[in-house]
């Protein structure tokens, strides 16, 4: 019941937080579809008394700006490399360690440490892994010094004087698109291993017991029992992983530095949210929240579409 | 899957399974913790990497037979690293930065959580599913604009600006309010007749009880605070008021040759990463139970 003498009281707690949220959550999200519609807008032009006018301007440059289309390209390749591997890995490390008694509440701890870690500094030890020492590299007068830890591991299986140079001058870009995918893999597994083993021990063991009474084969109470139970797990880290995919920018930052790429093709590898980062440090804003709806707009569709695929799969 | 349901279904003993299916089982027992061990093996040597190569010399790290072991223990580089690094003030600053914007934002959220979960007001549910809903729109958007506010408020170069944009969260107001409401209106109206007023009754009994969710926010903020990277960058000009992750990406660690120092750059890393270990060790279900409800890191 609602007793309107009250009322007031009820605004006070809020206070604080409403003044806040209106200038820096409300706010914003007005003026940004402000000057995503305002043509070539540009704070430090409109400082000096420029004017613009209404109109779709921004967002035509912004998709044909092959510089967008470019961080378009990696972060959708980034998203449908990584999401589908670091989900099915977590799906098979979660039933495996759902599987185990000794050493499970151990292995636990250490596939969830990569969790706490920050993303940049891990990023520089996996740019220190992949990183081959030497000057000149991929030139006649090559003068190698070292290849690297993951170079050295991998030439057991493919002999001594072959080695990638996975993210220096001269590096493929296969090469630099294969340490981005290991390392956000790595840093998305734990949380979703932690998500899958928290619905695999909240399946019910009947299942499993009615399933060996069958003697089921193992393979069917997968796909058939563990699966379907799992599957609203499952459809969360789907879409928490797009959503996180798609604002991938400073495990990029971690590996490759903000030249977001190898030193000879800096913003080879930029992606959406690292284009609206230049944007705005080029003082372009109207660009900048142009890419940033496009990206909201992308975010959007992909969460309906998981959604929608879930409602059709998810079971109960 | 050696379930507890076999047991279960084979109380005498193992002798009542056929032998094929015994051997099958031990070998989908091998199987998966030969998969288990190697996987964690990945997951750790990323970090066993990152501390052996801080300790190792500059020729030592460059050998092209890599030392699995340090051959000359080398902790001279974590003193160059947080020299060239300028991780003393950024440190410092992080730690201020993280301690003010959390205790500020935990009296937001506590006021705010309560006003949601105890108190009548017109809009209620419409407010705070408005509230909800900004949570699907990513940060990027707010930034654009929080830029520019921040550089009419006249707060660049400053702490202020380092805190206040961020003080108020929807997924902490969400965390702290479910708790709420699972505390018995009973107490709450038990309190009203012995005449306890709303305030008394948050701080005294709905506080205490929400303890481990106010403890799941500090950490999930402090973490924040040391993990920001792009917002300092962007508004702040002097080196000496970025945060810690700032330092880290930003320093220039080479040699005389002017090749990056990689171990000195892996003592930097290893300092930075240090803290969070820590919190790891002694605050980790506090941090999972936050975790596993939100998919948010930081």
């Amino acid at each position: 019941m609602v007793d309107s003498k009250h009322q007031w009281k009820a605004w006070l707690y809020l206070a604080p937080a409403l003044v806040l949220l209106l200038v820096f959550t409300v706010w914003p999200i007005i003026n940004t579809v402000r000057l995503a519609f305002l043509e070539g807008y540009s704070g430090m032009k409109a400082a000096g008394g420029a004017t613009f006018t209404f109109g779709l301007e921004n967002f035509e440059k912004v998709i044909t700006y092959k510089k967008f289309t470019l961080t378009l390209k990696n972060t959708l390749l980034l998203c449908v490399l990584t999401v589908p591997i670091s989900t099915f890995l977590a799906l098979l490390i979660a039933v495996a360690l759902n599987s185990i008694k000794p050493l499970q509440k151990t292995l636990q701890t250490i596939f969830f440490l990569p969790y706490v870690t920050n993303s940049i500094a891990i990023g520089m030890v996996f740019a220190a892994m992949f990183n081959v020492v030497g000057s000149a590299l991929g030139t006649p007068n090559e003068n190698l010094t070292s290849v690297g830890i993951v170079n050295n591991i991998l030439q057991i299986f493919t002999g001594k004087d072959h080695y990638v140079s996975w993210i220096n001058s001269n590096s493929p870009e296969w090469a630099n698109m294969f340490v981005m995918t290991v390392y956000i893999v790595w840093n998305a597994l734990p949380f979703k291993i932690l998500v899958l083993l928290g619905g695999l021990q909240a399946i019910n063991k009947q299942y499993y017991d009615a399933a060996k009474i069958d003697s089921t084969p193992r393979w069917r109470v997968f796909t058939r029992i563990t699966v379907p139970l799992l599957s609203p797990m499952l459809a969360y880290v789907i879409i928490t992983g797009f959503i996180g995919g798609f604002k991938e920018y400073t495990s990029i930052v971690g590996v490759f530095g903000d030249k977001m790429g190898p030193p000879d093709a800096p913003g080879r590898l930029n992606t959406m949210v690292g284009f609206i980062y230049d944007s705005l440090a080029q003082n372009r804003e109207g660009l900048a929240s142009a890419a940033a709806i496009i990206l909201f707009g992308i975010i959007l569709v992909v969460t309906f579409i998981n959604l929608w695929v879930s409602k059709k799969r998810v079971h109960y | 899957m050696t379930t507890i349901a076999e047991k279960k279904l084979a109380p005498s003993g193992s002798n009542k399974l056929s032998t094929s299916s015994r051997i099958r089982r031990t070998i989908m027992g091998i199987i998966t913790y030969a998969f288990l061990l190697l996987m964690a093996l990945i997951v750790i040597f990323p970090f066993y990497w990152m501390i052996i190569s801080s300790l190792k010399t500059l020729e030592e790290y460059k050998l092209n037979v890599p030392t699995f072991w340090p051959r000359l223990i080398q902790l001279k580089n974590y003193a160059d690293a947080f020299q060239a690094a300028n991780l003393g003030r950024l440190f410092l600053n992080t730690a201020y930065v993280g301690i003010v914007s959390t205790i500020l934002s935990l009296i937001i959220t506590i006021l705010t959580a309560f006003a949601f979960a105890r108190l009548e007001f017109k809009g209620k549910n419409a407010l705070f599913g408005f509230l909800l809903a900004t949570m699907m729109i990513p940060g990027e958007l707010f930034t654009i604009t929080n830029y520019q506010t921040v550089n009419a408020f006249n707060w660049m170069d400053t702490y202020t600006v380092l805190i206040v944009p961020f003080l108020v969260s929807v997924f902490y107001i969400y965390l702290l309010r479910q708790n709420f409401l699972q505390i018995p209106n009973e107490l709450y109206l038990a309190a009203k007749v012995d005449g306890t007023s709303d305030f008394k009754y948050l701080w005294k009994v709905m506080v205490p009880l929400a303890l481990p969710t106010l403890i799941s926010i500090t950490i999930l903020k402090m973490m924040g605070a040391w993990n920001s990277y792009v917002w300092p960058r962007l508004v702040t000009k002097s080196e000496d008021m970025r945060l810690i992750t700032n330092g880290l990406r930003g320093a220039s660690m080479k040699d005389a040759t002017g090749e990056t120092h990689f171990p000195m750059q892996m003592a930097a890393v290893t300092m930075v990463s240090f803290p969070l270990f820590m919190v790891f060790v002694f605050l980790r279900k506090y941090i999972m139970s936050g975790v596993s409800r939100s998919g948010i890191k930081g």
